[in-house]
């Protein structure tokens, strides 16, 4: 399920709602995240800013299900993420510092893996949204043979292509030039115009229109 | 409801801190009693064996220890289960009190198996089904401790260990079975008879009073443990320091 | 993006099946390493002890499954390390099907790359050892079943030290004591089928361990990674 229903369909739901409410999360004696909430609805954008150390990615990590917050809660449509961890899994898309990507294998390999353990894709859509992300023709490249930027554009098509509702990118925009930088805050921007959302971390400001809130962690 | 409340006060670490420090005299003054008991009543007034002479009396610390590197571990792997479900901490302290006392007593019954084979059997060591699965079973709480030791933060590492204490508990009968089969193979019957029906009361009855008293010494052990668990895990929390302020 | 239908747990199995393998395709250099390192194990023993065949037939068994057993953990080693580092791990925990079901379908391609190779050299290995050609079958089964047994159980012990420090000689303190009835099983199944008796005893026990992995240890394994993940 892409959205909030059971259905075997993927369909971005327009009644989907990501809501965390005073998560607190302590690495060792470290107080990492301070009752953090944020509400995410669908066709909704937030952009998580804070100096080093504020805890962005370990929220991102949070959300995504890999870490357990001590206090607080985290309800995906209404309900406790616990409930349906699968189908939590299967709304989401993420994106980490890693690119989550095999160096031996091709792009178009890759994407074959990642979004086929995720949907059913014809090859299609996976060679046209190489294309949209500036890597058309290059599916048959290894990812070893690619650069840094072309490595995270590979991996930001792969995000595109889960068919997850919400999209949860930690720095996506690293190692990108400008002019990638402003292809992908587009696929971003049309996600969240079709309905989906997007929870991101970023240094720089991300043109993506009046669509974006800001959350601002502490150090 | 009633009946999961003390379940949930087990799960409150200042009430274990403080119920751990009111047992822990208790079992430390039965268990001296009974091991007192039970080691003057083997090795003083208990007549020698016919066949072993006298080199049958370390039964009285062997047996008691071997019993105890079984207890210990199931003790840690069941308080890991609980930890690991729960996501209680006090389980995970538990399972990291226990631990070194397990292992502890399972070097003590591999070095006074090791004695015992010296009359016995004329050497020090002999592959022995007992003994083998004893040195694995170290093998199994050197690795526990071992990867508890990798880890740089606490709740991954009670996580994992417990992980790796209840597959090693899965584990313990297979790896008991194998090598006793094994054994059955290669040798004839050299196992160890413990606790021969024939024993007479002089020797019985102390035997059982130091299994009893190893069995309090290892709860007494286990409290102490636990305690110092529980300061190192809890130093931050308000409830510490209160107790420590009313010092 | 509507519309498309989700992938079932047997297809998501197969994806992860298929990318283990392409992936051993790759790089077939790193599928011969451990069966090298197998082959070298086994020729130290008659240079360290004596060419005499008598007493290599009588210590093929023990050097063949010791030789086996190292190198299987040998690979163990970068079972998931490789997919921590490069993030597609993480990955594989969010594709939303449950996490035992993928992890046993890469624990079986892993089984089917580093055992297969171990199964094919044992023959070579035993037959530098003098062992009768009779024997070969109960051996090569038997390594079979070992080397899936050892890769289940070595795979919940890969996953936790993913985590820690120190990975390699941890993870061997850690499997080593586990999977030593593997080695009692396998060995003596050996060690009677040279003999020329029958040795479906130890075949038996070890497929009913191998069984008994297969089932539980993806459950552990999974449960590890979660944890190392965190």
């Amino acid at each position: 399920m892409a959205g909030c229903d059971r259905s075997p369909v993927r369909v971005l739901s327009p009644d989907a709602v990501l809501e965390a409410d005073g998560l607190h999360l302590w690495r060792g004696d470290r107080h990492v995240l301070r009752g953090v909430s944020v509400k995410v609805a669908a066709g909704q954008a937030v952009h998580v800013r804070g100096p080093n150390g504020a805890g962005k990615t370990s929220l991102l990590r949070t959300l995504a299900g890999f870490l357990w917050a001590e206090e607080g809660s985290i309800r995906w449509c209404g309900r406790p993420v616990g409930t349906d961890p699968d189908g939590y899994a299967r709304a989401l898309a993420y994106l980490g510092h890693e690119n989550g990507l095999k160096a031996d294998l091709t792009a178009g390999e890759n994407l074959h893996y990642l979004t086929r353990t995720r949907r059913a894709a014809d090859d299609a859509s996976l060679t046209a949204m190489l294309a949209r992300v500036g890597l058309g023709g290059r599916e048959h490249v290894a990812v070893r043979a690619l650069s840094a930027g072309q490595r995270r554009r590979v991996a930001l098509a792969r995000v595109a292509l889960s068919g997850a509702q919400l999209w949860l990118l930690d720095e996506p925009f690293t190692n990108l030039d400008s002019g990638a930088v402003e292809t992908l805050s587009g696929l971003i921007a049309a996600h969240v115009d079709a309905g989906g959302m997007a929870l991101f971390t970023a240094h720089a400001d991300v043109p993506l229109g009046g669509r974006t809130r800001h959350l601002e962690l502490g150090a | 409801m009633a009946t999961w409340t003390w379940f949930h006060r087990l799960a409150s670490p200042p009430y274990v801190y403080r119920t751990a420090a009111t047992l822990t005299p208790w079992f430390a003054v039965v268990a001296a009693l009974a091991i007192g008991y039970g080691f003057f009543g083997g090795l003083v007034l208990a007549p020698p064996d016919y066949q072993q002479k006298d080199a049958f009396r370390i039964i009285y610390v062997h047996a008691p220890s071997a019993w105890l590197s079984l207890l210990a571990y199931t003790t840690l792997a069941v308080a890991a289960a609980v930890g690991l479900v729960w996501r209680m901490k006090v389980a995970h302290a538990v399972a990291a009190a226990a631990a070194p006392i397990g292992a502890s007593f399972t070097f003590l019954a591999l070095l006074t198996g090791s004695l015992w084979g010296k009359p016995m059997w004329g050497t020090w060591w002999t592959w022995d089904a007992r003994l083998t699965s004893e040195l694995i079973l170290l093998f199994l709480y050197l690795g526990y401790m071992a990867l508890r030791s990798a880890f740089d933060d606490r709740q991954r590492a009670d996580r994992a260990s417990a992980v790796l204490a209840v597959v090693g508990v899965v584990n313990v009968p297979i790896i008991h079975f194998s090598v006793t089969w094994w054994n059955s193979l290669h040798q004839g019957s050299t196992v160890m008879k413990l606790a021969k029906p024939s024993m007479p009361g002089s020797m019985l009855w102390p035997l059982l009073a130091s299994f009893l008293g190893f069995t309090l010494l290892f709860a007494a052990l286990l409290c102490v443990r636990l305690r110092a668990e529980i300061l190192e895990r809890e130093r931050q929390a308000s409830w510490l320091k209160s107790i420590v302020e009313k010092r | 993006m509507t519309g498309a239908p989700v992938v079932s747990l047997p297809g998501a199995c197969a994806r992860v099946f298929g990318r283990e393998v392409r992936l051993a395709a790759r790089r077939f250099g790193q599928i011969l390493q451990p069966v090298t390192f197998f082959l070298m194990v086994t020729t130290l023993f008659p240079l360290a002890l004596s060419p005499e065949p008598s007493l290599l037939r009588n210590i093929a068994p023990g050097v063949v499954w010791v030789g086996a057993l190292l190198s299987s953990l040998l690979s163990l080693e970068a079972l998931f390390r490789v997919d921590l580092d490069d993030g597609t791990l993480e990955q594989l925990l969010l594709s939303g099907q449950p996490l035992a079901g993928l992890l046993a379908a890469k624990m079986l391609a892993h089984w089917l790359l580093t055992g297969v190779p171990l199964v094919l050299a044992a023959p070579l290995a035993a037959a530098s050892l003098s062992v009768p050609a009779d024997a070969l079958p109960v051996l090569m089964v038997s390594v079979a079943l070992g080397t899936g047994i050892i890769g289940f159980v070595g795979a919940i012990g890969a996953a936790l030290t993913l985590a820690g420090r120190r990975g390699s000689v941890l993870l061997s303190l850690l499997v080593l004591p586990l999977v030593m009835p593997v080695l009692i099983f396998g060995a003596r199944a050996t060690d009677l089928a040279i003999r020329g008796e029958p040795a479906a005893g130890g075949i038996w026990l070890l497929l009913a361990m191998l069984i008994l992995a297969i089932t539980l240890a993806p459950l552990a394994a999974a449960a590890a990674v979660r944890i190392c993940l965190e």
